[in-house]
């Protein structure tokens, strides 16, 4: 199944321009994250205390990064003594092959999934396949993504670009082929689609002898992980196999159980805007008579140290996943998830992708283009994340060059080779002025561009601001100019 | 050099900005947010948590500990409920009004997945509830047994016993918790907003959450 990967995509500009044409995302994503926006608003708006728990959050991440190697090795330490045992996996490659090896020595051929951004970055369900290893996706979204052989969109909301009556006609037509068909006469009702959804894989979770998850935390002091869900198949995932294979990235760590006070507060609020998810699970080690009885803890670099190594960079490795970002984000609304070609969709993906992969690509040298820098995303991140200032920086970087940490060795960074990195960002800024909802929030982005205090221009204008400040323009009237001397009128959408 | 070492090095290399003599304590943590965000006394703790059950779509009863055999025994009924999955250490009297023609299963660790989808509801106490977020936390401790028994069943009823068990924040209840135990949180029944964020209750999880809320005093 899914052969698709994200890799070998088009750049942001030429992917945006085939997704914005498509009315069912637009009108899809238009409604949901419109939807997500308003909850989420009410309930953060419900404690008084949000930004400095907001605070708090991103304090607590600072601290764990400059000290990982510390918290890692006490991570590691104390999962051991629980039963658990750890893996590292310097690369991508190398996690598929401890995965991989993990479920060939329990002798099964077929692997339940938990949602997980991990495993999705490193393809491991694409290595299982050519093991012989079949990996079945059970969050909802996910298996519609899996049966649709297609790519997750959002990050909380993976099937986010399909509505109803897609789902239905997957469903009815896929799920033979894994199990358990869908019922004769299936309707394009949510309850009724969940509820095939429910006996399409409680088969496989009765059945199930290893499951793969990825984690939300990791506290260091205790050796705890930390899944956080609505469904209940991670539930089903974490307790009823006899091995349970967690891949997570090291900067998932936090350094105290008190610590979980800050981000199980954090995160369903800015996610799924509720109080509380349904279903969080917490587990040490193993435990005798409840749960797996084997428990391996494979922790992902693939890129994260190169991340770590960039000191304005550094800050997104504070990430909880959260997704508030995505749906407050203009140009994620328009473009969808599939045009930031990673798992990460959205401003964490244009920050994110870029730094684990590097920016030698046509792909990952745009996404840095890819905002309007209208600073949405820095005011809604739980972990406070300036997304604006990263973008920026990294702009630099592709048009420019510079140094950075490549595979853990500093390196320069040329720029991006003859006029490929101009011509993406003229594109993607040809785009954005192209789509003025994208740059509705004028005030915002005209507050922002003076916060931030830019000494050069970043994108196309590098090589005018190369040799001189850029004066206080204010952004609508750099748009109003853009617009006069563009040859054709813009459209909105 | 193995992978471990391999990576830590990396780590080691890529904070060259942290000076050697930093101790992970010195980087500054502000922890001026709420311990509570609002002080409530024993029963408007246990009302909030109520209303916040109900919010999420559980059922919550309000009884006291002579009237929790009784209510048991009326949701058992009014589910049809025949075979009923019981955790080691679960007062006896809670069931004492369910009739003998509900079956107890003794939740065993030979009680495979199987057989548990085979029964109709769990009754569980549990080991903290958080009213502000409205929040069941089972500890697999007396009354809770092991986490398959509270997930494969349909139908959960859990009896909370106020204002003992209730507290008001997060951050109280991890105080109390071991995290050397495995933890559910329960919030609400099982749930999903996948398919054009309609929300449907009851996708793996028990589509039903019945919550005792036993006070006295
Ligand atoms: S960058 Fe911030 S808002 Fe975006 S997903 Fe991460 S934590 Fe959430």
């Amino acid at each position: 199944m899914s052969g698709r990967t994200h890799l070998g995509m088009p750049s942001f500009p030429d992917a945006s321009r085939t997704s914005t044409r498509n009315t069912t995302l637009r009108a899809n994503l238009g409604h949901a994250t419109r939807t997500i926006r308003g909850k989420r608003d009410r309930a953060v708006a419900e404690l008084a205390d949000w930004d400095r728990l907001r605070a708090a959050g991103a304090a607590v991440k600072d601290r764990t990064l400059r000290h990982l190697d510390h918290y890692l090795e006490q991570l590691e330490e104390r999962v051991t003594a629980a039963g658990g045992r750890v893996h590292w996996a310097p690369d991508a490659a190398a996690a598929r092959r401890i995965v991989t090896d993990l479920v060939r020595a329990t002798g099964e051929r077929e692997v339940l999934k938990v949602k997980s951004m991990a495993t999705q970055e490193i393809g491991l369900n694409t290595a299982l396949r050519q093991a012989g290893i079949a990996a079945y996706e059970t969050d909802l979204a996910e298996l519609i993504v899996q049966l649709g052989d297609d790519l997750p969109s959002h990050i909380l909301v993976p099937a986010i670009h399909r509505n109803r009556a897609e789902i239905r006609e997957i469903f009815t037509t896929r799920m033979g082929d894994w199990g358990r068909p869908a019922p004769e006469g299936l309707g394009d009702d949510p309850a009724e689609l969940a509820e095939a959804a429910r006996r399409h894989l409680r088969e496989k979770f009765l059945r199930a002898r290893v499951a793969v998850s990825g984690a939300n935390f990791m506290v260091a002091e205790t050796g705890t992980l930390v899944v956080v869900e609505s469904e209940g198949n991670g539930r089903m995932c974490l307790t009823l196999p006899e091995t349970l294979i967690s891949v997570v990235g090291i900067e998932k760590v936090v350094p105290t159980w008190q610590d979980l006070e800050i981000y199980l507060q954090l995160l369903p609020r800015s996610s799924t805007a509720e109080r509380m998810n349904p279903y969080t699970s917490t587990w040490t080690g193993t435990t005798d008579g409840d749960g797996p009885r084997e428990f391996h803890l494979v922790l992902l670099d693939n890129g994260r140290t190169d991340t770590l190594a960039d000191t304005v960079g550094r800050q997104v490795l504070r990430c909880i996943r959260c997704s508030a970002c995505l749906n407050v984000c203009p140009v994620y609304e328009r473009a969808g998830g599939h045009a930031y070609g990673s798992p990460y969709p959205g401003p964490i993906g244009a920050v994110l992708t870029p730094q684990l992969r590097g920016t030698g690509t046509a792909l990952d040298a745009s996404l840095p283009f890819a905002s309007s820098l209208c600073g949405a995303c820095y005011d809604v991140c739980p972990v406070a994340i300036d997304i604006p200032e990263v973008l920026v920086h990294l702009r630099e970087r592709v048009v420019e060059g510079g140094p950075a940490t490549v595979r853990g060795t500093r390196t320069t960074i040329r720029p991006a080779a003859g006029h490929a990195a101009e011509r993406a960002a003229m594109r993607a800024a040809t785009w954005l002025l192209d789509h003025p909802g994208a740059l509705r929030s004028g005030q915002r982005l005209a507050a922002r561009t003076r916060r931030l205090h830019p000494r050069r221009l970043p994108g196309p204008g590098a090589a005018w601001t190369a040799t001189r400040d850029l004066p206080r323009v204010p952004a609508e009237s750099f748009r109003d100019w853009w617009r006069r001397n563009r040859p054709e009128e813009g459209t909105d959408r | 050099m193995s992978a471990r070492e391999e990576i830590l090095g990396r780590v080691r290399r890529a904070l060259a900005d942290v000076p050697a003599a930093e101790k992970p304590g010195d980087v500054p943590v502000v922890r001026d947010y709420l311990r509570v965000h609002d002080e409530l006394t024993p029963g408007q703790a246990a009302r909030l948590l109520a209303e916040n059950l109900a919010e999420y779509r559980a059922v919550v009863h309000r009884t006291d500990t002579a009237g929790i055999p009784g209510r048991v025994a009326a949701s058992l009924a009014a589910r049809g409920s025949r075979r009923v999955v019981v955790p080691a250490g679960l007062p006896e009297e809670w069931l004492s009004a369910a009739g003998p023609e509900v079956e107890r299963v003794p939740d065993a660790p030979d009680l495979g997945p199987r057989e548990l989808d085979a029964v109709d509801t769990v009754v569980t106490g549990c080991a903290v509830a958080v009213a502000e977020t409205g929040t069941l936390v089972l500890d697999a401790g007396p009354a809770q047994g092991s986490r398959r028994i509270t997930l494969v069943p349909d139908h959960h009823i859990c009896v909370v016993r106020a204002p003992d068990q209730v507290v008001c924040s997060v951050g109280q209840a991890l105080e109390r918790l071991d995290p050397a135990r495995p933890l559910t949180w329960i919030s609400g029944p099982s749930a999903t907003s996948d398919i054009e964020l309609s929300r449907v209750e009851g996708v793996h999880g028990p589509r039903l959450l019945e919550v005792v809320l036993a006070t006295d005093r």
